[in-house]
């Protein structure tokens, strides 16, 4: 592959856009200055320690250290998610259901595309397994956040004609089953964009990445596809799963509605 | 043998409580605000947690899924909600509600409406009527005609009189000595989560 290569300096000149946002931000008032800088940090560090991991693991290539990493990554998301939320679950049920739905969603997609798609040898193979499992929770981790946000957030909105179903004999799938739908809607309707504008209005992350790699672009084509519906078949599942669990945990035996298991770091319910 | 019968139905912030209503009776709750006369109703309705025994014709609600007591003991909040845009989806019967309509001083297209534009007092009666239409044996009524006028009162009551005459058991909150309120056999009043009869 002819692959240019990239200096500390030309990183230096791209990072100056982010100074000047951060610029922007403070001759505006914005107030998002620090976030913007701490964000381009992280970026940088995190990227760092990864690409440092990532060459090591491939090193030793063991399934026990690339499952390992993978779970980093499921726990990492799960906090991720459980930040994003205005509204929590009483306890672990946030954290729990989010990273749970995410473990099976994501865990079984790239398994799923390790053993029967892609099929590297060994196929646990890290340099194949920690990228995919990286791109589907990246997605998935957006679609279950976005979806239990919304479900929670309209449990608490939409609370007097939720309840007034309950009171008229609705059981908890019925009275549910309009903040279900609009939550679902809203966890899918990113992958659904992402799909919808690939190629015609934006050139996708890892494609573009495996292009100036120096890949051929049908080939690099080949695997944004693979790659965009294993996203949505994971985001599918993950935001399935999170939504109809944080559903059911907003009722309890009677089908009553239990806001009293909801809980927020900034309001009252 | 009391229709409804209610013994030690507590919340963490009421009871306990003791109440008999037969078949065709109407008791009216009265108290202070804050007393919790709509904690007592939804709890009867097991639309929050609580403990005690309630049984209806003698079976215990242990022995019903939550949804059939609610069908059989509804609760009408004193500011009912509306989950679609048009007010006759909101109906599981919409041909019986029709009939009513012109009783309740509601023109024949309300339902036809959308929630959005109809008022306050046209919203609470056809949210009483709503409920009254399923026939349950109970109807627990939360400030039915805190936003009605005489006249909308005066049908609301007539609606339920009917009902009652059919053997509709009913226990109204109200703060209003209106035409709904005369209905009652029975006059109780909650104060400090407890129940004092009061002259009917």
């Amino acid at each position: 592959m002819n692959t240019v290569a990239l200096t500390p300096w030309d990183l230096g000149l791209a990072a100056l856009l982010v100074l000047a946002n951060a610029g922007l931000s403070l001759l505006l008032s914005l107030g998002l200055e620090r976030q913007l800088v701490i964000a381009a940090v992280r970026t940088l560090v995190q990227l760092l320690l990864i690409g440092l991991v990532l060459e090591w693991l491939f090193a030793v290539s063991s399934p026990w250290w690339t499952a390992a990493m993978g779970l980093v990554m499921v726990l990492a998301a799960g906090r991720e998610v459980l930040s994003r939320q205005e509204w929590r679950l009483v306890g672990w049920w946030t954290y729990g259901l989010g990273t749970a739905s995410m473990l099976a969603a994501a865990g079984a997609v790239t398994v799923l595309a390790l053993t029967a798609m892609v099929q590297p040898d060994p196929w646990y193979a890290p340099r194949y397994a920690i990228p995919l499992l990286g791109m589907i929770l990246g997605n998935t981790m957006t679609g279950i956040s976005l979806g239990l946000d919304t479900l929670l957030t309209s449990a608490v909105r939409e609370r007097v004609s939720i309840e007034a179903q309950i009171a008229l004999g609705a059981d908890r799938a019925r009275a549910f089953r309009g903040i279900v739908r609009q939550s679902l809607r809203s966890g899918l309707i990113p992958i659904i964009n992402a799909m919808s504008a690939a190629g015609l209005i934006s050139l996708p992350g890892m494609m573009t990445g495996q292009i100036l790699a120096g890949a051929n672009p049908i080939q690099a084509v080949k695997y944004q596809v693979l790659i965009m519906f294993l996203i949505a078949g994971g985001t599918g599942l993950g935001v399935f799963v999170a939504v109809l669990g944080a559903a059911r945990r907003l009722s309890d035996d009677r089908h009553r509605l239990r806001l009293d298991r909801l809980t927020s770091p900034r309001r009252e319910v | 043998m009391a229709l409804l019968s209610v013994r030690g139905l507590r919340t963490d912030l009421i009871g306990p409580i003791d109440l008999d209503v037969d078949r065709g009776d109407c008791v009216l709750v009265s108290g202070p605000s804050g007393s919790g006369k709509t904690l007592f109703l939804r709890a009867i309705a097991d639309l929050d947690p609580n403990q005690g025994t309630v049984t209806l014709s003698e079976r215990s609600r242990e022995r019903y899924t939550g949804p059939a007591w609610r069908r059989d003991v509804t609760y009408v909040a004193a500011e009912p909600g509306w989950w679609t845009d048009r007010a006759g989806d909101h109906f599981d019967d919409p041909g019986t509600a029709r009939t009513w309509l012109p009783r309740l001083g509601l023109g024949d297209d309300a339902l036809d409406k959308a929630v959005s534009v109809l008022s306050t007092g046209e919203r609470l009666r056809l949210a009483i009527l709503r409920a009254a239409v399923q026939q349950p044996s109970v109807l627990l009524l939360d400030e039915p005609t805190a936003a009605l006028d005489p006249a909308a009162t005066g049908m609301v009551a007539d609606l339920l009189r009917a009902a009652l005459a059919e053997g509709l058991a009913l226990i109204v909150v109200s703060h209003q000595e209106d035409a709904v309120a005369r209905l009652a056999r029975r006059r109780l009043a909650l104060r400090q989560g407890r129940f004092f009869e009061e002259a009917a």
